[in-house]
């Protein structure tokens, strides 16, 4: 078994996965959004959810993380079955996305006692671990003032650290790196390794075909089903290709043409 | 050749913060040119004062010959835009959404079918679905038969390829490649670095500053210091290790690789990869591979952005 990314092993021995997945499935009317999916996902891993625009990626991320029932199939996530504990599933997982992330007309520290109050943690605790997040980042300097003046690359930052304030087993990361700048992505990845090799699962969507070299095991979606499941490596020599982008080029191709001779 | 876009020592402020600092450029007639930077960094600020919906503070702009303020009721008819954000009708469908632009500008699509049909007959069939409805694939190519269908002299996109899919980008690279075969001056940015590589020219723009202009070829070569490739299992154990050698200016992550930058300008690179290798090795990374590699643009970009972790 090959190492992953981070160095660590890419499936478990023995134990419970992060998260399981058998079949899973959701329907809308006549339309199915995703398509009896099946995969794991090990504890600590880094684990890249790949996927064309439509083909099922939000509404599968939308039942792992308890917002949204599924039509058939089954998912634990956390030792938590989605459709029968998803208030525990939604407990036990930390979420970020690039859309929302944090109260913009508030400040990172106000951000920090919101999200700390929501899941519960003790005023003392949050106070504590606030005081790390914010040395951790650097922004003590900026803890009083809105976030949304804040740059971009800061936010990211802060909004990953938040979606980890309350020890979460699992986050997930939807397309956390959108827009920053090139350096700032790779500082969000560096953050990515070191919180995996803490023991936190990552499971993360990106349209950066280069981020997905970065994952440990990545799964590829096309119209509703995983088309390609596996390491970097296993994948890129699977497909013969140079790299991920064309991997993913060619399996989101598929159902509509022909590969391209490249 | 003449040039269409002609800016000069342009800035505009936002309470006080500089979205552009002393910006000028100039995009030749019928150049697919790019403006690739990260979020923030004016593009969209530029784009909106090129296209006379935003005053600069200082500075001048032409498009087309024409001033950005003094011309902007002449300029408006001719330039095609497309902002950032979908910014059509949900609510109307496809062909409700391209007849309103259109009849905007005084035309109909009948009339202009010919010229939007490349691109217009990829969404066609769903032209009674709301737009609102439709996939981000689709609604770039709504957005860019609505920003075409009154003839523009220039189309002017903003980050058209956000948040989209790699199959999705290809695909709107290769629609923009073909208007430009046509004649079209395009003018697009991108938060994409390897986008630039579908651009005849590119301008590299950070903080509201423009940091560099050329052919996305021509940035490698002036790199200047020697850049090594290293591959191996455990990545970031070697990112870590790399970091701690004495001459390290930077490692960062580049796909499956590490990219790692000595300060020793003067070295040769492939000199130098079978040292590093052996550090490597002996620092316990046994299936470490290193080789010499020229500068691609992200390299140049993030070089010139002097970050140095």
């Amino acid at each position: 078994m090959n190492a992953g990314a981070t160095g660590l092993p890419t499936v478990p021995e023995g134990g419970e996965p992060a998260i399981r997945s058998r079949d899973l499935t959701r329907r809308f009317g006549d339309f199915t959004a995703v398509d009896a999916v099946t995969f794991e996902v090990g504890v600590g891993e880094v684990f890249g959810f790949l996927g064309a625009n439509g083909a099922g990626k939000t509404t599968a991320i939308r039942m792992l993380t308890g917002l949204l029932a599924p039509t058939s199939g089954e998912a634990t996530v956390a030792g938590h079955d989605v459709s029968a504990e998803p208030e525990a599933v939604k407990r036990s997982i930390g979420y970020m996305s690039q859309r929302f992330s944090l109260y913009e007309d508030m400040t990172p520290r106000e951000n920090i006692e919101l999200y700390g109050g929501i899941y519960g943690l003790p005023s003392p605790v949050i106070r504590d671990r606030g005081a790390r997040l914010l040395e951790r980042l650097g922004l003590e300097s900026a803890a009083g003032k809105r976030v949304g003046s804040l740059p971009l690359g800061w936010k990211q930052k802060l909004a990953f650290s938040v979606a980890l304030l309350h020890e979460p087993g699992i986050v997930f990361l939807d397309e956390p790196t959108g827009g920053v700048d090139p350096i700032t992505r790779r500082q969000f990845w560096e953050m990515i390794y070191e919180t995996a090799a803490d023991g936190t699962t990552v499971f993360v969507t990106t349209h950066y075909m280069d981020e997905a070299e970065y994952c440990d095991r990545l799964s590829i979606m096309v119209a509703g089903r995983i088309v390609a499941l596996g390491t970097p490596t296993e994948l890129r020599r699977e497909h013969g290709a140079p790299s991920i982008e064309d991997v993913f080029v060619r399996l989101a191709r598929q159902d509509a043409s022909p590969p391209a001779a490249s | 050749m003449p040039s269409d876009v002609v800016v000069r020592d342009l800035s505009r402020r936002f309470d006080g913060v500089a979205a552009l600092d002393g910006v000028s450029l100039d995009v030749r007639a019928g150049e697919l040119f790019g403006l690739i930077g990260p979020d923030g960094a004016g593009k969209t600020t530029l784009f909106r004062i090129l296209t006379t919906l935003l005053l600069p503070d200082e500075g001048s702009a032409e498009v087309l010959g024409l001033d950005v303020v003094a011309d902007m009721w002449e300029l408006r008819r001719r330039i095609g835009y497309m902002p950032g954000h979908f910014s059509l009708y949900t609510d109307l469908s496809v062909e409700e959404n391209l007849s309103f632009f259109a009849s905007v500008f005084g035309t109909t699509i009948a009339a202009q079918y010919d010229r939007i049909a490349p691109i217009y007959r990829q969404i066609e069939p769903f032209a009674d679905r709301r737009a609102g409805a439709l996939s981000g694939g689709m609604k770039q190519k709504l957005g860019l038969s609505c920003a075409l269908v009154h003839e523009p002299d220039i189309l002017v996109l903003d980050e058209p390829t956000t948040g989209v899919d790699a199959v999705s980008r290809r695909e709107f690279w290769d629609m923009l490649q073909a208007l430009r075969d046509g004649g079209l001056t395009i003018v697009v940015s991108t938060p994409y670095m390897d986008e630039a590589d579908r651009c005849d020219r590119v301008a590299l723009i950070d903080d509201g500053r423009i940091l560099r202009i050329d052919t996305a070829a021509a940035f490698g070569p002036e790199y200047g210091r020697p850049l090594l490739a290293v591959r191996g299992s455990d990545r970031y154990g070697m990112l870590l290790a790399l970091r701690r050698l004495p001459d390290a200016e930077s490692v960062y992550p580049f796909g499956a690789a590490l990219h790692y930058t000595d300060r020793r300008a003067d070295a040769d690179p492939g000199a130098l990869a079978p040292q590093v290798a052996g550090a490597l090795a002996a620092a316990g990374f046994a299936d470490a591979e290193v080789e010499a590699i020229d500068p691609g643009i992200e390299d140049v970009f993030m070089s010139l952005m002097g970050g140095t972790p």
